[in-house]
């Protein structure tokens, strides 16, 4: 069906900066304080209060411009975007309009055939969150947390140049790869500090002009975005085909039912009539300062994975999920620095055991007991052959709730691998003459059983049979 | 020896020396200012609260630093403060309903600095709505009555404030200016007003009409007196981002130096029609005085003046109908009872909480901000803005002062002009411009037309005030039209 169709989709994100305090206040932005605790009299928007600009959100854009080969304006102006809501304290949330602080810059993703695409951005400027309105649990009454309220958020605007919801994903991904590295956001979705609006059109491949777009309010998981998308471009498909028009509205994507529903129409939509705030100044940035930043800058996550597959020759697919964080990616490192394991080999534990394992746990890397240093001490049993792979699987497991280093285990358990060729041949000469029927139907031609037989073998060694070593002397056996 | 029956009439430079002297004490002015405030005064209506407990507290405080020998520039004086100035604690109204029940927790950067020099607040002067109107008659809490003749405005928006200077009610008061808000009740009430340079006074915790515009500022009974209070109030403030970090000058030091070469600059167009023939007068005879003193005076044009007030409308209003959004009865201030849902909840609190005047200038800012409007009022009027700027900015190549009438006419009746608001703005004509480049500007009394006292308005370079006051002080050395009291309050 989606066949016949061209999907555009441009994406709103609003990454929440991680400032100690406000925007234009001095309360503090800690999530989850009691309702109300971290608002000053400036959020509450008391008479008399003004705003005054916190100079380390300032830095943090120009950060996250330098880092998206955007232009820094020399100049940017905030502005007033008037409309009235109960958890907007001053009748107006201050952003950014004309001239926003990061103009222009771009961002590379892999596309759904795995090629480079990139993706412009439009824009990103800095604005105010608003508070948070609170219905549940009142008795029917309205509540208002004004924590949130003037927490610095980036908007960060692309073009309308993704293609599908995987892509539109790939893209939301590498920008919250982004902020981390970058150390200007914490990217927590759950929190609400990295969310998005998608504008979601199509159009037939042959129509020059873009189609009418709908946009989709508050998107703040990977999967929701994906599915949000989805449903909202099979619901334009399907109001086409039969005819119809899709409208210019924003919609809200329901999670629960897997479905977007109208919020508001165009014709509903504020007049928001933005003019520049009286009572903040212009920002005025200059080349200096721009450079002195450009100079902290972190090795960002596409200069990265190109250098892992340089330096460990890993897979591209390898190299992007390790330094899709800074974190994984510095692990990565450490552990590579001291394992004597191939460089692939080290990528694949970290990759695959131990992420499982954090991800079971549901722990941050620094959170877990088990070391960098740790694990590269297992793979170094792996490499001088103490330990089988599949043996270090376990003292992996015991290392990880912290029984103690890959040494003290493997001694304590009796892990240490059988290589001794004689020992294991007596084990061999003992499985095949406790199995005829099996070697009578081998010789008979079953190759298959040739596995029977190593795993009868690892079964007898407690697998702490050499596992090269077993192969070879029962093929020799067997023959 | 003065004496205490004349403390009411004496200027804030008079009374620190009286104390010094122990001719009296800092409670004794407090309490004589306090009954004038609530006997004679009252029927003025200058006051929204007055705040008599904690005045001679202050002042008891006060006087027994004094007897310790303690000094600080304005330690024991009363003032009041315009009801727009957060006061920690004490009712700040704006003189609107929608106020009436606001009390700040926290003191406006103007309270807490002149607190900290010493002075004593005696209450909260009433003002028009949200400082919007010329005649203080917008206030929720009534019409404040002009000293010299009762039927009469003391003008707005600062009118308390001038009327409670010009009655004798309290040396001195603060007061706001955002199109002539201090320069023109100033003038109608026959006393000294200074409105100092954008970004001079911090309008933190100054409760906001039109950010761009606002600036806080004195009334006193002489020029020396605001050079003093001034100094004291003025400074740069973190709080406030369009505060200018400029060191204040020491003002009352060399006010005394001559002016003789001082070149003053007199507008052409502010003696067009529409200003009143004796009040030219009065001023053409000001600038004689000054001329004898030494200063040349010069004709200069501000090509684009006429235009200041419709521009001004256009600005104030649009800032104004977003400062006023926060009004919205959810946090604080006037709430309205009965509504069935959110929007209701808004047009009531806000229908009943405003008066017709900001409700006026609040649709008026929303329509030039909207879509489709904004270009051809809001953008353009901020254009006009930058061309009325670079006018004055061209004529003070060539000037050091540019002076003029403050007023087109004396004061005018109260009622007389409320049914047409242009002819109420009209008012501020020759006002508005200082504010729209951000200039200081000052009134001083010029003389008398019709027994009601007119003004001479100086308008200064940016951070130029010293100028003004020095030149204000040589007038008032030469004059006395600034010593004049309205026989009833005397």
């Amino acid at each position: 069906m989606t066949s016949n169709w061209e999907i555009v989709i441009g994406l709103e994100i609003h990454a929440q900066l991680a400032t100690k305090s406000k925007i234009f206040s001095g309360a503090s932005t800690a999530y989850g304080g009691e309702p109300n605790t971290q608002a000053c009299l400036v959020d509450l928007g008391y008479p008399g209060t003004l705003p005054v600009l916190n100079q380390q959100a300032i830095e943090m854009a120009i950060r996250f411009g330098l880092a998206v080969d955007a232009e820094i304006s020399s100049r940017s102006v905030f502005a007033r975007k008037n409309y009235f809501y109960p958890d907007l304290p001053k009748g107006y949330q201050i952003s950014q309009l004309d001239l926003p602080i990061v103009v222009g810059g771009n961002m590379s993703i892999l596309d759904g055939d795995g090629n480079e695409k990139i993706i412009g951005i439009t824009r990103a400027h800095l604005e105010e969150d608003a508070g948070k309105s609170v219905h549940e649990g009142l008795d029917g009454l309205s509540g208002i947390d004004l924590n949130r309220a003037g927490t610095p958020l980036l908007e960060i605007v692309s073009e309308p140049e993704m293609s599908s919801a995987k892509e539109a994903v790939a893209y939301m991904r590498k920008i919250h790869s982004i902020v981390r590295y970058l150390e200007i956001s914490d990217g927590n979705m759950q929190e609400g500090s990295f969310r998005c609006d998608a504008n979601v059109s199509i159009k037939r491949f042959d129509q020059k002009e873009l189609g009418t777009r709908a946009e989709l309010k508050n998107l703040n998981s990977f999967k929701f975005i994906e599915k949000a998308i989805n449903h909202e471009v099979m619901r334009q498909i399907e109001i086409i085909e039969d005819g119809g028009e899709v409208k210019q509205e924003t919609r809200l994507y329901d999670s629960d039912l897997d479905e977007t529903r109208p919020m508001r129409s165009k014709e509903e939509a504020n007049d928001y009539r933005y003019f520049p705030d009286p009572d903040l100044l212009p920002v005025i940035i200059d080349e200096t300062y721009i450079a002195y930043i450009k100079e902290t800058l972190p090795e960002l996550p596409n200069a990265k994975q190109q250098r892992f597959i340089e330096t460990y020759s890993l897979k591209i697919s390898d190299a992007e999920i390790l330094t899709a964080t800074k974190q994984l990616a510095d692990f990565y490192e450490a552990v590579e620095k001291i394992a004597n394991t191939e460089s692939q080999i080290t990528a694949n534990w970290v990759i695959g055991d131990y992420t499982a394992a954090l991800n079971r746990d549901d722990l941050e890397i620094s959170d877990a007991k088990l070391s960098a240093t740790d694990l590269a001490g297992l793979l170094n049993k792996i490499a001088d052959q103490t330990i089988s792979g599949k043996i270090a699987k376990e003292v992996f497991e015991a290392m990880w709730i912290g029984e103690g280093n890959a040494e003290m285990i493997i001694e304590s358990k009796g892990l240490v691998q059988i290589t001794d060729d004689s020992e294991i041949e007596t084990i061999i000469d003992q499985v095949i003459e406790n199995n005829p029927s099996q070697l009578a139907e081998y010789i008979g031609g079953k190759d298959r059983l040739f596995g029977f037989f190593v795993g009868q073998v690892m079964k007898e060694t407690k697998g702490k049979a050499n596992p090269k070593k077993v192969n070879e002397i029962l093929k020799k056996k067997l023959i | 020896m003065m004496t205490i029956k004349e403390i009411q009439n004496m200027t804030l430079c008079a009374l620190k020396q009286g104390m010094k002297d122990k001719d009296f004490t800092s409670l004794e002015i407090t309490e004589v200012l306090l009954s004038r405030i609530n006997g004679l005064g009252a029927p003025l209506n200058a006051f929204i609260t007055v705040t008599a407990e904690q005045a001679i507290k202050e002042a008891k405080d006060a006087d027994k630093l004094i007897v310790a020998g303690k000094d600080k520039p304005l330690l024991g004086l009363p003032i009041a403060h315009k009801d727009l100035f957060c006061t920690d604690g004490v009712l700040t109204s704006c003189a609107s309903k929608m106020l009436h029940n606001f009390i700040p927790p926290y003191d406006a950067s103007v309270v807490k600095n002149l607190k900290a020099s010493g002075a004593i607040m005696l209450g909260k002067t009433n003002m028009d709505e949200f400082a919007m109107g010329s005649s203080n008659e917008t206030s929720y809490y009534g019409p404040v009555k002009n000293p010299w003749n009762l039927d009469l405005s003391p003008g707005g928006s600062s009118g308390g404030s001038a009327t409670a200077v010009a009655a004798c009610l309290v040396p001195a008061a603060t007061g706001t200016d955002t199109g002539g808000s201090i320069r023109q009740p100033a003038a109608l009430t026959g006393i000294t007003g200074i409105k100092p340079t954008y970004g001079r006074v911090s309008r933190f915790g100054m409760i906001a009409f039109a950010s761009s515009l606002d600036q806080g500022g004195v009334f006193t009974r002489s020029a020396e007196d605001a050079a003093l209070l001034l100094g004291e109030m003025a400074g740069f403030d973190d709080n406030d981002s369009t505060s200018v970090d400029v060191p204040v000058p020491d003002y009352l030091g060399g006010i005394n130096q001559s002016i003789k070469g001082l070149k003053i600059g007199l507008v052409r167009q502010h003696f067009d029609a529409g200003l009143d023939d004796d009040n030219a007068i009065a001023v053409k005879e000001a600038l004689n005085v000054l001329k004898d003193q030494g200063a040349e005076i010069i004709d200069i044009d501000l090509p684009n003046i006429e235009l200041s007030v419709p521009t001004y409308y256009v600005v104030a209003s649009a800032e104004c109908s977003s400062n006023l959004s926060r009004y919205d009865g959810v946090r604080f201030g006037y709430r309205a009872e009965n509504y069935k849902d959110l929007n209701e909840f808004y047009c009531k609190t806000r229908g009943e909480g405003f008066g017709a005047e900001v409700k006026r200038r609040i649709m008026t800012g929303t329509y030039v901000l909207s879509a489709g409007y904004y270009d051809a009022y809001y953008l353009k009027a901020q254009k006009v803005r930058q061309l009325i700027s670079q006018d004055f900015k061209k004529a003070f190549e060539k000037v050091d002062l540019i002076a003029g009438p403050t007023t087109p006419s004396p004061a005018f009746a109260l009622g007389a002009k409320m049914d047409d608001p242009i002819e109420m703005y009209l008012n501020d004509i020759y006002t508005i411009g200082a504010n729209l480049a951000g200039l200081p500007g000052m009134s001083i009394p010029c003389g008398f037309v019709n027994d009601l006292p007119v003004g001479l308005q100086l308008v200064g370079k940016h951070f130029g005030e010293k100028s003004l006051l020095q030149c204000g002080h040589h007038y008032q050395q030469a004059t006395d039209w600034h010593l004049q009291v309205p026989e009833q309050f005397k």
